[in-house]
């Protein structure tokens, strides 16, 4: 191929208007990236912030971000939880640069301006100047001026904002069988077991999509093949939201059957292939319904997974074209007694940066993104299942990576 | 036993330690350890809110020998090594059969490409049987100065 051909026509084309054929570029664009900053984070979406229970007096607040942008949330003296963007109207400094904590107002440290927990621009240092000289022109009126707010809403403990005045309600967006989904495991009152970040080396995308690919878990994840773990799984489903982007997917397991395999297991011979201590996968059905997997995705950045008893808010952060900022949050309810804490501890394991099946997704995408590197003329395929994004009874599917392609196409407009 | 025979012991292991690891002995790394046994990887942050979920977890030596099989035969990465750099080692104090040791650690990561970077620094806080020589870890919280974790973290630190 010619340079002129490597370096020209640059930008995305999508090969027809469906979603089972992805363009490569989508992945390598730096155009691209900034329109998806603009369309789909800072767009009618909602975006997980932060759980209910880590503001739970007024003045408590998190920072964090929306794709790239700074915001703030905090609950206010009225026991509201408000959001802003993370920027001083003055000269657009970083207002909050600890991560949480509890305060009675923000302050800029830059030049001292001050704002209440609503985002509203309270105090201007020498506003009227020192000793009558200088000071704000009189057509300033700080009253005026509020940090850029979010809508913000909350759904069985967890927060999310939006940018966009045009996102629908919470619930109405997600849609009911993404809404059950979530109720079903956020079903009691969480705390923080842990957190840690993993740096993906890949475009954000890759990893959205991986979460939403059902159809690879069995074949890069061996842990549970190796060690013949999950023989007795039964089949489950794909639930798909009307927009596409958000989805869950579920798998149910005989409970009693695996506990009665590993009795049995003990007494076999070939311990090559099982493992010295069942404790990282022994668990217990503690939502009743049999259902020992459910990953649930919400356009454009999060996932709420159970897998077996362990449940983890992971959060989806742009950091460039080809970096990525994935934060997994470790959740423990405040019903679990101390063999319940110490089972999802040990479970903790299988998932995270060093997690059993979950280690290979922090390389799979940087490899694709190593593949793309000046090599990205084409498109992927994305048709398992079909080249709808209807949801399925089945799991061998890409339906829930097309219905993130169907909505990513209606938000960036093409 | 005597003062500097423990330190010399606990030296020994700390060192052994990090040479099975660097020298590609998985195999021989659980048995460093006691049975049953604490090991954690948890960043600072983590273990300073007094949080216990770590990033890697074993609570006996049959889940450390889990984790080397399981990065032998079923993890899917590319390859690498380590390159552990220990020290100072301080003996805090000696609570019965047990020494309670703490050391800083920097561990480079050599892709097979050859490509190095600076992967973890932390400090590992041990508690390390010493009734009989040679001397296990009863406990090893790796405790990562840093939330983040460049890529995946397969090879034990």
């Amino acid at each position: 191929m010619s340079q002129s051909a490597l370096t020209a026509d640059r930008g995305v084309s999508w090969p027809s208007n469906g979603i089972s054929e992805v363009p490569f570029r989508v992945y390598t664009d730096r155009a691209q990236y900034d329109r998806e900053q603009e369309r789909l984070f800072q767009g009618p979406t909602w975006n997980y912030l932060c759980l209910a229970v880590e503001l739970a007096k007024p003045g408590d607040f998190v920072s964090t971000t929306i794709g790239e942008a700074a915001v703030i949330v905090v609950r206010d003296a009225s026991g509201a939880i408000n959001a802003f963007v993370n920027r001083c109207v003055h000269r657009g400094n970083l207002l909050c640069l600890e991560r949480q904590g509890n305060v009675k107002e923000f302050s800029c440290i830059y030049h001292g301006w001050t704002y209440n927990l609503t985002g509203q621009l309270t105090g201007v240092a020498f506003e009227h100047g020192v000793q009558r000289q200088g000071g704000m022109p009189d057509d300033f009126h700080k009253e005026e001026h509020t940090l850029r707010r979010l809508r913000v809403a909350e759904l069985g403990g967890l927060v999310f904002g939006t940018f966009s005045d045009a996102t629908p309600d919470l619930e109405t967006w997600l849609g009911e069988d993404v809404t059950r989904g979530l109720k079903r495991v956020m079903n009691r009152t969480p705390h923080v077991l842990g957190r840690s970040t993993q740096i993906l080396p890949n475009n954000w995308k890759l990893y959205f999509e991986n979460v939403k690919d059902t159809y690879h878990a069995s074949i890069l994840h061996l842990f549970l093949t190796t060690f013949r773990i999950n023989r007795l799984s039964m089949p489950g489903g794909i639930f798909i939201n009307r927009d596409g982007g958000s989805h869950y997917s579920f798998a149910k397991l005989d409970y009693a059957a695996e506990d009665a395999d590993y009795q049995h297991a003990q007494l076999r011979s070939d311990s090559e292939f099982r493992l010295n201590d069942n404790s990282v996968v022994e668990s217990i059905d503690e939502y009743g319904d049999a259902i020992s997997v459910q990953i649930l995705t919400i356009m454009p950045g999060m996932v709420l997974q159970q897998v077996r008893n362990t449940i983890a808010v992971r959060v989806i952060r742009p950091r460039g074209v080809d970096r990525t900022e994935l934060e997994w949050i470790h959740l423990g309810f405040d019903s679990d007694d101390e063999a319940m804490t110490e089972r999802r501890l040990r479970q903790g394991n299988l998932i995270g940066p060093a997690g059993y099946i979950a280690m290979e997704d922090g390389c799979i995408g940087g490899f694709v993104q190593r593949a793309l590197q000046y090599n990205d003329d084409g498109a992927g395929l994305v048709m398992m299942g079909g080249h709808e994004a209807e949801s399925q009874s089945f799991r061998a599917s890409e339906a829930a990576i097309r219905g993130f392609w169907k909505h990513y196409r209606a938000l960036m407009g093409g | 036993m005597n003062d500097l025979a423990t330190r010399l012991g606990a030296e020994d292991l700390i060192g052994e330690y990090a040479e099975r690891i660097d020298e590609d002995r998985l195999e021989e790394w659980p048995d460093l350890f006691a049975d049953p046994c604490r090991y954690l990887v948890i960043s600072r942050s983590n273990h300073e809110a007094g949080m216990r979920q770590g990033v890697m977890y074993a609570a006996s030596r049959g889940m450390l020998l889990d984790r080397v099989f399981s990065i032998r035969r079923a993890n899917l990465f590319e390859p690498h090594r380590y390159r552990h750099a220990i020290g100072p080692i301080r003996f805090k104090s000696i609570e019965g059969d047990v020494a309670v040791v703490n050391a800083h650690f920097i561990v480079a990561r050599i892709m097979q490409d050859g490509l190095t970077s600076l992967f973890a620094t932390g400090r590992y806080l041990d508690r390390i049987d010493i009734s009989r020589v040679p001397f296990r870890f009863q406990e090893r919280i790796v405790v990562l100065d840093s939330d983040k974790i460049d890529t995946l973290l397969a090879i034990p630190l």
